[in-house]
């Protein structure tokens, strides 16, 4: 079972191979990790057919050229890159076919952080202890670079038409809701109010693991002093010793000394991963039993996709060049305006 | 069981829950810890997914299409009513390794300072250390990073202001009555006191992660030509030390 090889020609320093991760590790010091924003892998997932998430090509802020070895359909999902198929844009949240001939070049993010790329089949690389994601912080795996080649699974269904699903935007910050976690109680009233009053923005630093957020005013704080480790979690919105929040993402580690305030729940830490640098934030305060009401699996998550995806249709007023049209590569323009964001 | 501490119960996450002994890692939260996870682990509670513990606490993940928060809190409940959580004896460990060092000297530079700090002689430092029966108390941090502990009150000494920027894998490092052995050359304020050739976690090693939570630990002296020998053959990662599966 061979579906070709996807080859890169050039590659963004933070390109990796993403899946859902190694959970079950937590007891192992091992954090799960995963795609930063697993509801991409799903949209994928979706987008394409599948009924599980398959392996993708992770993209931080800059994209890859990319050509293959033999056809496939792919799905771009997660942040909005400027992507093209032999110079012709590419809509985000859609799928396309690609051939040998084929070149795909995807630039730098418009909208968002991490960008993925999914083959049909998946990526097939050999998986570490369960998984085929990069987790950098455990030195498993390790990012691209040009001239790496990555087999990848057969496409289940070559023959099926480009596709495009319509998301909700989470790429451009806004409001996010946290949970109570352990240690909420040890913030005061006070700066628990203050916290979900203020507007943050994403700072410059973060990566995989977290990232941090700024804004005007005193510090977060606690008056404790001596706190163990404790489990920590993606989501958690941890005040360093200096009071500033750090949301953790997929690789955060598994055990942490900083006070956290709460919890972002699942379904918006995509929006706290995708806001680039400098994108405003806003937390929201939810009850526990409020959270649990809005939990659902991410496999009831991929159903429902499945449902939503359409056919990638194009109106004839957005085609300048109809006659030019390559109408069987399933490439629009970049600025139509299904599935943005 | 008049004192003995019932957990706190808090969310952790919309699909966890974190068992809460206490808040900093006082001797008695620390056993209490391990006697509560291993009760976890024996019960399997329904639909409960993973189970992992700090040294004061005790998280249980569970999968909220199969069960409910308010199902799995009754549950861990009533599991951790059922058990001595004061009492001083840990459940039995499951394994018991034994993993050579070289304490002290250039593979070991705050060795010396760490005596001081206990008030012990340098001999009996070395008694201490190479006789104590170590439990891993947690691995986190890092992936197979183990806490091991507690040793006696003297060792009750603090970390250092200035973190060392860089202590080399394997070393062996001390702070409050606990030990640990680094997977990775690691910024830290915990003093270095040893060195070992003992990879707590290794990714084309199966499995992985060679410690538990719970497992027993002895550490055994040996010289730095041994050290050396072991850095450069190392197959297992594991530097020399043996595992006894215990019953």
């Amino acid at each position: 079972m061979t579906g070709g090889t996807l080859i890169l020609h050039r590659a963004g320093p933070g390109v990796t191979v993403q899946d859902e991760g190694r959970p079950y590790r937590l007891a192992e010091g091992l954090s799960r990790g995963g795609a930063a924003d697993r509801l991409a892998l799903i949209e994928a997932a979706a987008l394409l057919g599948l009924h599980a998430p398959v392996a993708a090509l992770e993209m931080a802020m800059l994209g890859c050229d990319v050509t293959c070895t033999a056809p496939t359909r792919l799905a771009l999902t997660g942040a909005r890159m400027a992507a093209d198929l032999n110079g012709t844009s590419l809509a985000p949240n859609s799928t396309f076919w690609m051939t040998p001939e084929d070149r795909l070049s995807i630039g730098a993010a418009r909208a968002g952080t991490y960008s993925y790329l999914t083959p049909a089949g998946g990526i097939q690389t050999s998986e570490i202890i369960g998984s085929r994601a990069a987790h950098l912080t455990a030195g498993i795996g390790k990012p691209l670079q040009a001239g790496d080649e990555l087999p990848m699974g057969e496409d289940p269904d070559p023959n099926a038409p480009p596709m495009i699903l319509r998301v909700e935007d989470r790429l451009s910050g806004g409001s996010v809701r946290v949970m109570p976690g352990p240690q909420s109680d040890l913030f005061d009233a006070e700066t628990r109010a203050r916290f979900f009053a203020t507007e943050f923005r994403r700072a410059r630093t973060g990566n995989r693991q977290g990232v941090r957020l700024d804004a005007e005013g005193p510090p977060f704080t606690t008056q404790t002093e001596t706190l163990a480790s404790d489990i920590i979690q993606p989501g958690d919105v941890q005040m360093t010793g200096d009071g500033v929040p750090y949301v953790l993402l997929s690789e955060c580690q598994t055990m942490g000394g900083y006070p956290r305030i709460g919890t972002v729940i699942a379904q918006d830490l995509g929006r706290v991963a995708q806001a680039a640098p400098g994108t405003s934030l806003r937390f929201a305060e939810v009850s526990a039993a409020e959270a649990d009401a809005l939990w659902r699996s991410e496999a009831d998550q991929l159903i429902a996709l499945r449902k939503s995806v359409q056919p990638l249709r194009r109106d004839p007023h957005d085609i300048p060049d109809l006659l030019s049209y390559q109408l069987i590569s399933g490439v629009v323009r970049g600025d139509e305006q299904g599935g943005t964001g | 069981m008049s004192d003995s501490p019932l957990p706190e119960i808090l969310p952790h996450g919309a699909d966890g829950i974190l068992l809460r002994l206490g808040l900093s890692a006082r001797e008695s939260t620390v056993a209490a810890v391990q006697i509560l996870r291993a009760a976890m682990e024996d019960a399997c509670p329904h639909g409960v997914e993973e189970i992992a513990s700090s040294l004061t606490s005790v998280y249980l993940r569970f999968d909220p299409a199969r069960t409910t928060r308010a199902e799995v809190c009754a549950t861990a409940q009533s599991i951790a009513r059922g058990v001595d959580l004061s009492a001083t004896t840990l459940p039995a460990p499951r394994h018991r390794w034994t993993i050579p060092v070289v304490l002290g000297g250039e593979h070991g530079p705050h060795f010396d300072e760490m005596v001081r700090a206990t008030g012990h002689s340098d001999q009996r430092a070395r008694e201490v250390l190479l006789s104590a029966r170590l439990r891993v108390l947690a691995i986190g941090f890092a992936p197979g990073l183990p806490y091991m502990g507690l040793l006696p009150e003297a060792w009750d000494v603090p970390r250092l202001r200035d973190v060392t920027p860089k202590v080399p894998a394997c070393a062996l490092v001390a702070a409050v009555r606990q030990l640990i052995i680094f997977t990775n050359p690691t910024p830290t304020g915990w003093r270095h006191i040893g060195q070992t050739a003992f990879h707590g976690f290794q990714v084309g090693r199966d499995p992985a992660t060679a410690l538990s939570a719970g497992d027993e630990i002895r550490l055994e002296q040996m010289t730095p030509a041994d050290l050396h020998g072991l850095q450069t053959d190392n197959p297992d990662g594991l530097g020399g030390a043996r595992c006894e599966v215990l019953s």
